[in-house]
């Protein structure tokens, strides 16, 4: 029966060699000369094996003695065949004082099995069959491995090889590295925009879907910044530079991931100090069982020892303990989830922040930019006594040095070109508002501290909105009302989260508390802090961490623009909406490429996924190496079921591995 | 100073064995070894020429993994 089994096997083998080196013809396999060469071998030697098998061992029994050593010498060229260069790399290693590897583990093996064989002048054909099945399981991984490689290298494509640049009426393909700020690059349709810019000519529509996993288009005119990785759709585009290639989008993003790996997870890490103290002790255990219970039997028991039972057993044991199916899938799953999820638009700087991530218990949100959109709008103005037109204008000038999105809604809803030389003296005060001399008058414009400060009597508002006071030579000027707008996905993004597991959803703002609290009921978010400086908010998170319990982690989520301290406090920073923004890359552990809120419960699905094939993989993994080295040792397990289980276990876990790439339907 | 080789390996496991090859290398402050995109980041101590230690660094890897290879 087992001879049946044994053939059919070595046909399927050989059958498969044959069909998968004509598969390797093909330059999209993406085969590689050493897989091929293998290939060849692992083919070799099954039909060697296969015509020794149907010749039978009567067929030399036949000559006499010299048929026995011809037997031997051909079943040991099959062995070299096929294990010569794990015998090399034994050796190697051996010579190097690097003793304990699977390449240790199966020469002793399959030597010894080898050994006993020649002793008792029986089946070679386990030794070499075992020697076989392990190769095609390391020929599989390599090919696995080197696939999904490819694959998720493929995802991240989106390094741009050449820059246009027109000379003397024609286009010339430059090294993108070689382009100086403010040179005019042409992208054609089709073509990557290669550096980041302004638009000077043409509209087209770019596809953004490779760098925030968004397949909506958008559009681009002159005037319009454009960031480098978009794929220019329909029109010829002439773009100015404002970067360096080095510093563009294009360039940060690809660094991140690609350094990616390079900061393990816990799992990771456990693994790697598993396999160095697992190689040795499943080497001694085999000793010990190869040694000790003949021992016993002979010298304890009076019992016939039983050498060559024990040293096939413990031979069998070292084949069954190769630790390859863990030593690969762990590192395999993390890469295939980080690829996964920046293919969906969401970068992970390392493995162990997707650990991280997938243990978040609090989110806590900045509100603007983040759950709100963060355009301001000029609602209402009240109790003002002059023009409303003329109030905008001076509180728009008053502003005009600032940045903050306010003094960009009140710019806008002046409607006309600042003239700066009309502002002067101007005095931010951190947290309050914006004092400056406007055309000699001197203008206030803040909330109500700044009016209390300047002892000015404020009327408040009843309007929930973000309220700017005005006062124009130290008198009560009216308010002015704004109000941003609440992101169409928060309030589902944030159901989704509580969905996932979340306990709670905090938010902290600088914003008034009437307009915090409305926000926050809107959008059912369980606890709010309010007017907070940059600095209260960093205090907010370390109360927040403190009283959490240690496991579960809590996770800031902000724009990134002046969140970079809160970022960095929190266990796990994720910054959104981060298309061209470089603080928000360099200070979150997490980028969403998008500013779509969903993407956030996204992310923790996807690391959650992730860590879950990893934790499936671990079990498995060890579990069946357990129970397989059980049974082995009370020798209810020969040495085929050792191999079976070994490579079928790591093929399971490679596969399973690669599942955490597919993150589309999460 | 920081560099970043292109390697060549075939498991994991190696790519660790490598990476702390490198790491016990004089002249290298760091290394980190990404088994994934086969990349090999070091960095270097202050005042050691690159080339040179990176010939060491490579003869290191060999050592402990004779399957190896790291594009100089």
């Amino acid at each position: 029966m087992q001879e049946y089994i044994v053939n059919g096997l070595l046909i399927v083998v050989a059958l498969l060699s044959v069909i998968l080196q004509i598969i390797g013809t093909r330059l999209s396999a993406g085969m590689t000369k050493k897989q091929k060469v293998m290939l060849w071998r692992i083919l070799a030697a099954a039909v060697l094996l296969l015509i020794l098998q149907f010749l039978g061992a009567e067929a030399f029994a036949s000559l006499g003695t010299a048929g026995r050593w011809m037997r031997l010498a051909i079943f040991l060229a099959d062995y070299l065949i096929i294990g010569y260069d794990i015998l090399r790399k034994a050796f190697k290693g051996i010579r190097n004082g690097q003793v304990f590897d699977e390449n240790f583990l199966m020469a002793v093996a399959t030597l010894g099995a080898l050994a006993l064989a020649v002793y008792e002048n029986g089946d070679y054909l386990e030794a070499i069959a075992v020697m076989l099945f392990y190769q095609v399981g390391e020929w599989f991984q390599s090919y696995a491995v080197g696939k999904s490689r490819r694959n998720i290298s493929d995802l991240m494509d989106i390094r741009p090889d050449y820059a246009n640049i027109e000379r003397d009426g024609r286009l010339e393909q430059v090294d993108p590295d070689e382009v100086g700020i403010g040179t005019i690059i042409v992208v054609q349709p089709g073509e990557k925009v290669p550096i980041d810019g302004t638009v000077v000519q043409g509209e087209s529509t770019l596809n953004t879907a490779a760098l925030t996993g968004e397949s909506l288009p958008r559009e681009v005119r002159a005037g319009d910044e454009i960031i480098s990785g978009c794929i220019n759709m329909i029109g010829v585009l002439h773009i100015q530079t404002t970067k360096e290639f080095g510093e563009s989008t294009v360039s940060k993003i690809l660094d991140l991931v690609e350094n990616a790996s390079s900061r393990k997870s816990k799992s990771e890490d456990f693994i790697s100090r598993f396999a160095k103290i697992y190689t040795p002790a499943v080497c001694y255990a085999a000793l010990a069982l190869a040694v000790l219970p003949p021992l016993v039997r002979m010298l304890g028991m009076g019992l016939d020892a039983g050498w060559e039972t024990w040293l096939y057993r413990a031979l069998t044991f070292l084949v069954a303990s190769c630790p390859c199916a863990l030593v690969i899938s762990i590192p395999l799953s993390f890469f295939a989830g980080i690829g996964g999820a920046s293919k969906a638009g969401v970068l992970v700087k390392g493995s162990n922040y997707l650990e991280t991530l997938s243990q978040t218990k609090i989110v806590v949100f900045d509100k603007t930019g983040t759950l709100t959109q963060g355009v301001f709008e000029v609602n209402a103005i009240h109790h003002n006594e002059m023009d409303e037109r003329k109030l905008v204008e001076y509180a728009a000038l008053a502003e005009s040095a600032s940045s903050h999105p306010i003094s960009k809604s009140l710019q806008k809803a002046y409607g006309m070109e600042i003239d700066r030389s009309r502002v002067t003296d101007i005095r931010e005060i951190s947290g309050n508002g914006v004092i400056a001399a406007v055309d000699g008058h001197q203008v206030a414009a803040g909330n109500d501290k700044l009016m209390d400060r300047l002892g000015i009597q404020a009327i408040p508002c009843h309007s929930v909105g973000t309220i700017i006071h005005m006062a124009i030579d130290g008198k009560y000027a009216g308010h002015i009302v704004i109000s941003d707008i609440v992101k169409s996905h928060s309030r589902e993004a944030i159901q989704a989260l509580k969905a996932a597991g979340v306990h709670k959803t905090v938010m902290l703002t600088g914003d008034a508390k009437k307009v915090a609290d409305q926000v926050a009921s809107v959008l059912g978010l369980d606890d709010v802090y309010s007017e907070l400086l940059p600095a209260d908010k960093v205090e907010k998170v370390e109360d927040l961490i403190r009283i959490k319990p240690a496991k579960a982690k809590l996770a800031f989520v902000g724009d990134g623009i002046n969140d970079a301290p809160v970022l960095r406090r929190a266990d796990i920073g994720i910054a959104m909406g981060a298309m061209g923004s470089d603080a928000a890359i360099e200070a979150a552990d997490v980028v969403l490429m998008d500013d779509d809120p969903m993407q956030i419960c996204k992310a923790i699905k996807i690391s959650r996924k992730c860590l879950g094939i990893v934790y499936q993989n671990i079990v498995v993994a060890i579990g069946v190496k357990l129970a397989c080295l059980v049974l082995v040792a009370l020798g209810f397990a020969n040495m085929w079921l050792a191999v079976f289980a070994d490579v079928g276990v790591m093929i399971i876990a490679v596969l399973n591995a690669i599942r955490a790439l597919f993150v589309k339907k999460l | 100073m920081k560099k970043t080789y292109k390697i060549d390996v075939d498991c994991a496991n190696c790519a660790n064995l490598m990476e702390d090859a490198a790491r016990k290398t004089a002249g290298v402050a760091g290394a980190t070894v990404n088994f994934m995109t086969l990349k090999m980041n070091v960095e270097f101590e202050e005042g050691q020429d690159p080339k040179a230690v990176m010939q060491q660094v490579r003869k290191a890897c060999k050592k402990v993994e004779p399957d190896c290879e790291v594009f100089l």
